[in-house]
Parts: C-alpha cells; structure tokens; sequence
C-alpha cells in the first residue's frame, strides 16, 4: 500500500499553502483586528484584554475609540490621502518609464533578450536598504548630483533634493519599476505580431497600430504591474523614512510611530486595519484580473 | 488560357498603366529577396492580369510566402521592384497599399466584435459611421456570417472566423486580395466547400486573387494561373492543365502529382518526336513532342502513373518502344481507384494507377502477378532539366 493515497497526497499539495497563510496572515490579521478595538493602559501587553470578569461572569470589552480617534485627528487623514497621492503619482511614473522599456525588452532580439531582463533583475541582487541609502549620497546636499551641477556651473547654491516628495518618488519609482516591467514584458510578449501587420494591411498607421491593437490587448499587464506597484507603495515606511519630508508623513510611518514611540497599539493596529481596508479594493481587482488571465490561457 | 503572356515576362517593356485590359495589373520585375545570407525569393519577374486567381504554389522554405509579404509591403525587396496598376510600390508602406491581405492565422483582432474586425479597414479611411455600418452589414451577409456580428473571434469556429478574415479583407473593396494558405487551417470537406464560395465570391466582386499554398490540389482547383516556386525562383507559370501535362522542369514534374522519371539518351530527333534510349527502362522511349536538344543528350522522361496502361497481354505492336515488362509488387486499392507498384527488370518501381470502373467483372490483377506496361506516344514528357 502506498504510504499517501492520491487524494490525501494532493490535499497535503494543497494544505501547505493554506496552512502558511492561516498561520502567517490570518492569524496575524485576527490578533491586530483584535487589538484594534482595546484601549492603551500601562501594562504588559499595553492593551485592555478582550474578556473581562466581572463578578464571576465573562463580559466582552469592545472600544471603537481608536477607530474614532483616527478621525479626530487630522494628522491621520492627510497622511492616508499623502500616502494614495505618492502611490499613484509613483505608479504612474512607474508606468511611463516602464511601458517602453518592457516593449523594447519584448521586441529585442532573442539574444539579448534576456540580458536585458538580468539588467532589470540585477538590482535585487543588492540589498534594498542599502540601494535606498545610496539614493541619500546622490541626493543630498554635498552629494552627487549637486556637485556635479555645481561643479559645471549649472547651478549657484546646492538644490534641495533630499527630503522631498521629489526624493520620494525617485526612491519608489527607483525600487519598484522592475515590478512595472516584468508583468508588462510578459504581457506584451506574447503579443501575436501579425495582428499588426493586419492592422497596418487595413490602413492604420503604426501609432494607429499600437493604440487600437498593442495598448488594449496589454491592458491586463499595465492593471497588474500598477497593482503591483501600487499596493506596497501606498505602505511603504523605508523610503519615505530615509529620503522623504519630515513635516509630511505616509502612513507607513505613522504606524510604525504609533507602535513604538507612541506604544499606542490599540490605534496603530486601527491604522493598519484601515490600510488593509484601502487596499483591498486593487488587491481584489488584481486577483480577479489574474484569474481572467489564467482562464484566457487555458 | 494556353497564351504566351504566361510565361515569366524577363524583357517585355513595362507598358503603361492601364494601357489595355490583358495588361499586367501586378508586375514584379526582378524582384529578389535575401534576409542575410538567405535567398528567400531570388530574381522573380512575374505579371498578374486583373481579375484573374493566380496561385503560387511551392513546398516549405520556397518563397512563395516571402513573394505574398513583398506585395503586402511587409519586406521590402532587396533588388527589384513591385508595381501594382502600373505605381512603383517601392517606397509605399503596408498601410498606403491598395493591397489587403487574408492571413494564414486569420490574424482577427480578439478584442473586437466581428463588426469591430470588419469595420476596423474602413475606420482608418475616415469613413463615417453609417456608411461603416452599412458596408459591414453588407459584406458579412456575402461572408454569410450576418447575425454573427456581435461575438469575439474566440466563440467562432474555424470556418466563421475564414469568413471573417474574408469579409475584413475585402471591406474596403480591394482591386488585390492576397491569400495566404486561406483554407490550411480547415477540415476536408469545409474545405471543399469553401473553395468554391471563395470563387463565386472573387467573381461576384471582380477582384484579382494571389494565393499562396502548398496543396497542389487547392491551387488547381482555385487558381486559373498557377506559378510554381522553387527555392526562390519561378519554376514554371501556366493553367493548372500546363502545368500537369507539360511540366517545364523535373521538379515541377515531380512536384505536381505522382510522376515516374526516367533518365535516358537522344537517339533519334524527328518533328514528329524523339526516341529515347533509356537504360533503366530497358526499352526504347517514343514520345510526340518537339523537343528541341541535340542527339545524345542526357534528357529525362516523365510519365504519369494514370498513363499507363496495365495488362496481362503483351502489347500488339510488341516489346520495342514504349512496353516493358515486370511483376507487380504492391497494390493500393483507394476505393475510385487502385494504385500498383511494378518492378521492372532494372529493379525499379513504377507507379501506375487504374481507376476502378467495373465492380467486381473480369479477374482482377494480383499481387506478384506478371503483366505488361504500355503507354501512349503522346503521354511522355520529355525534360532537358
């Protein structure tokens, strides 16, 4: 007798992923929705407990004041409306630097092809924190490029790069571009070549060409690279943290503060909630984007 | 259709457009095509009369293909130049072109409707919107695909989406239509069928088909002119009977249908015909053509498997000229007609085909049995290359 039948095999195939996301997402998520509706006390852990005993019998202690506290303070709203801004503003730089270059990767030739895919994976060879630091020696006062600018005259007095919203859409559209080109690339290189032929047979000149037949037929890969830009971006904590303003937090930050300088857990996990909640609209149309995708192949 | 203007024009002058209506409405002249160090089409000049179906017929890697996307403005030639109604295609790029193109994959656009498909040509003119609508409407009903307008190409079957391919390339009513294999991608008897509605349809519309194939059988039954290619080159251009009954070269021989070859020597060289020594035939070769080579060349003899006679009977005239004797080896009974392969003395094989008139009657021949081939003086094709 074999020692895993074919069915119980195939559960256990199936199993390992669903156990990693209970154990690794749900369970995490159940604890921080769970800490989101306590309140802060001085204590270890710094949260009320969900049940409390009164008198011998089990009463449930449910506070919504994080949640009210998130939109009593105004800094919270500005950071969650800064945080899509960035976002969206990265994701669109994203996208314009990274639709040429997945179209000239998917229409090079079969040889250099996929040295040009290594260049584009190449970066992630080097840790992200340090490419993130090395942005603040090009960008800073006495870095790279005002030097160099100051040096060819170009410029009298150092520009002031660092900590901007400048710097900040630098660094994410830097880190995340190569998440822009991959999905693109394997969008548009599948692309049936003839079909513009056909089209440029019926009468439509190449732009014509590319705006009724190439741009529709990527649109799945330009949803999926800008989700996949899009998500982490709006969560981003490190760039904004090394290379952003100072008086203008995302909030990536904010969580972060709240949960250790603050030590306000209760309103940190509020915050994340609320992150979650915002992004779950992309995640969802990413996902359903993904499924068209694989049962068009199929 | 048995003229001379047939054949390849190499030094007719070009004539003006539109001079006369036998004139060529496409010419190529000289036209080659190399992608590196590869031939694809090497020195072609051919003429396509208006109206007309020609088919360029050739095996895989012969250029035929390459000819259509030079036409197509796809390639640019390399040498050599393209003249549609009499304008130099040279600088026009594909989109200038009064060319449209039915492409071997069909190439619908799978994101747009069949109306989107069909309307897309007539879109790029500028024509308005009514208009489109009407054209569309009316081409498709043609197509027979009206009612079918609203799907994507991915809910038709292959015979729809043929339809459809046809009715987006004929749209804008071009004066040339090119055809790239437009029935490979079809089952046999949709096949059939859809061969002769392409030809009731190119006559319906008085457009000028190129169509490029590899099917012997669909270029002869589709095409009024057939040019054979041949890694690169125009081995022969003529109607589908031309070609079959006098091939120009042994490859075109070969090419078209089932043919045995013999090589042989001039023996004898009359107005009436030759008289072939063939070594491996064993007999002497007769055959009514005017051929014109000198006494003692090396020539080949080619005979048609159905020209051929097969009987237990020596023949009257005796074992001389055009007989010969062998035992037959292999029978193929194709249900219209019945293949047999004879050895002859030398050890080769020939082909020949009976069909299958009576059912049943006389005894038929047998496997091993040994019988005597014959054929007419007129069935040889005698070929210098």
């Amino acid at each position: 007798m074999p020692l895993l039948s074919q069915s119980s095999g195939r559960r256990l195939v199936a199993g390992i992923p669903l156990l990693w996301l209970l154990l690794l997402f749900l369970v995490p998520f159940l604890i921080v929705f769970r800490i989101s509706f306590s309140e802060v006390r001085l204590a270890i852990p710094p949260y009320t407990p969900l049940l409390s005993w009164h008198h011998g019998t089990p009463s449930l202690e449910l506070h919504a004041s994080a949640y009210a506290f998130l939109f009593t303070d105004p800094l919270y709203l500005s950071s969650y409306l800064y945080s899509l801004k960035v976002a969206a503003v990265s994701t669109l730089c994203c996208l314009a630097l990274g639709y040429p270059m997945a179209y000239a990767i998917a229409r090079s030739g079969a040889a250099t092809r996929p040295v040009l895919l290594m260049l584009i994976v190449l970066p992630f060879w080097t840790s992200f924190l340090l490419r993130v630091y090395s942005w603040i020696g090009l960008l800073k006062n006495n870095g790279v490029i005002n030097n160099v600018l100051l040096y060819l005259g170009v410029i009298h007095q150092p520009l002031a790069l660092l900590q901007t919203d400048f710097a900040v859409y630098v660094g994410i559209v830097y880190s995340y571009l190569p998440f822009m080109i991959l999905p693109l690339y394997t969008n548009l290189e599948k692309h049936d070549l003839t079909l513009l032929e056909a089209a440029a047979d019926l009468g439509a000149r190449p732009l014509r060409a590319f705006l009724a037949i190439t741009l529709p037929q990527s649109l799945p890969g330009i949803l999926a690279g800008s989700l996949l830009v899009f998500i982490p971006a709006v969560g981003e904590y490190v760039i904004p943290t090394l290379l952003g303003r100072t008086d203008q937090l995302m909030i990536g930050r904010v969580l972060s503060d709240e949960f250790f300088e603050n030590r306000d857990w209760p309103v940190a996990s509020a915050v994340a909630i609320l992150v979650l909640l915002l992004l779950v609209v992309p995640i969802i149309l990413f996902q359903r984007i993904e499924r068209r995708e694989l049962e068009a192949h199929t | 259709m048995n003229d001379m203007s047939a054949l390849p024009t190499e030094n007719s002058p070009a004539t003006p457009a539109g001079a006369d209506r036998d004139a060529a409405y496409v010419r190529i002249s000289h036209v080659t095509k190399k992608f590196g160090d590869f031939v694809a089409v090497d020195d072609v000049s051919l003429d396509i009369r208006r109206g007309e179906i020609f088919c360029l017929l050739g095996g895989s890697g012969s250029g035929k293909t390459t000819l259509l996307r030079l036409l197509a403005g796809f390639e640019r030639p390399t040498a050599g130049s393209i003249y549609i109604d009499g304008v130099d295609m040279g600088a026009i790029p594909p989109y200038e072109r009064p060319v449209n193109m039915m492409f071997q994959s069909y190439a619908l656009f799978p994101h747009m409707s069949v109306e989107k498909n069909v309307a897309f040509g007539l879109e790029q003119e500028g024509v308005e919107r009514a208009s489109v609508r009407r054209q569309v409407g009316e081409i498709l009903d043609i197509v027979k695909m009206a009612g079918l307008g609203a799907r994507k190409p991915h809910q038709l079957s292959g015979g729809q989406r043929q339809r459809v391919a046809l009715a987006r390339a004929l749209v804008k009513r071009p004066k040339l239509l090119l055809l790239d294999e437009p029935l490979a991608a079809l089952d046999k008897k949709l096949r059939e069928h859809t061969q002769f509605e392409l030809l009731n349809i190119q006559q319906r519309l008085g457009v000028t088909f190129i169509v490029v194939t590899h099917d012997q059988e669909e270029a002869m039954t589709l095409g009024q002119r057939l040019g054979v290619m041949n890694r690169g080159r125009i081995a022969q251009v003529g109607t589908p009977s031309d070609i079959y009954e006098s091939p120009a070269t042994r490859f075109v021989a070969d090419f078209i249908g089932s043919v045995n070859m013999f090589e042989g020597h001039v023996r004898e060289e009359r107005a009436a015909g030759l008289r072939l020594e063939v070594g491996e035939l064993g007999c002497v070769v007769r055959a009514e053509r005017a051929v014109s080579c000198a006494s003692g060349a090396t020539v080949w003899a080619a005979i048609r498997p159905e020209k051929i006679n097969i009987s237990r009977q020596p023949p009257p005239a005796g074992a001389a000229e055009n007989a010969v004797a062998g035992t037959v080896r292999e029978i193929a009974y194709m249900g219209d007609m019945s293949i047999y392969l004879v050895q002859i003395a030398s050890g080769k094989m020939l082909r020949v085909t009976l069909p299958n008139t009576a059912r049943g009657g006389e005894r038929p021949i047998a496997r091993e049995e040994s019988v005597w081939l014959s054929w007419h003086g007129s069935s040889p094709v005698v070929l210098t290359e």
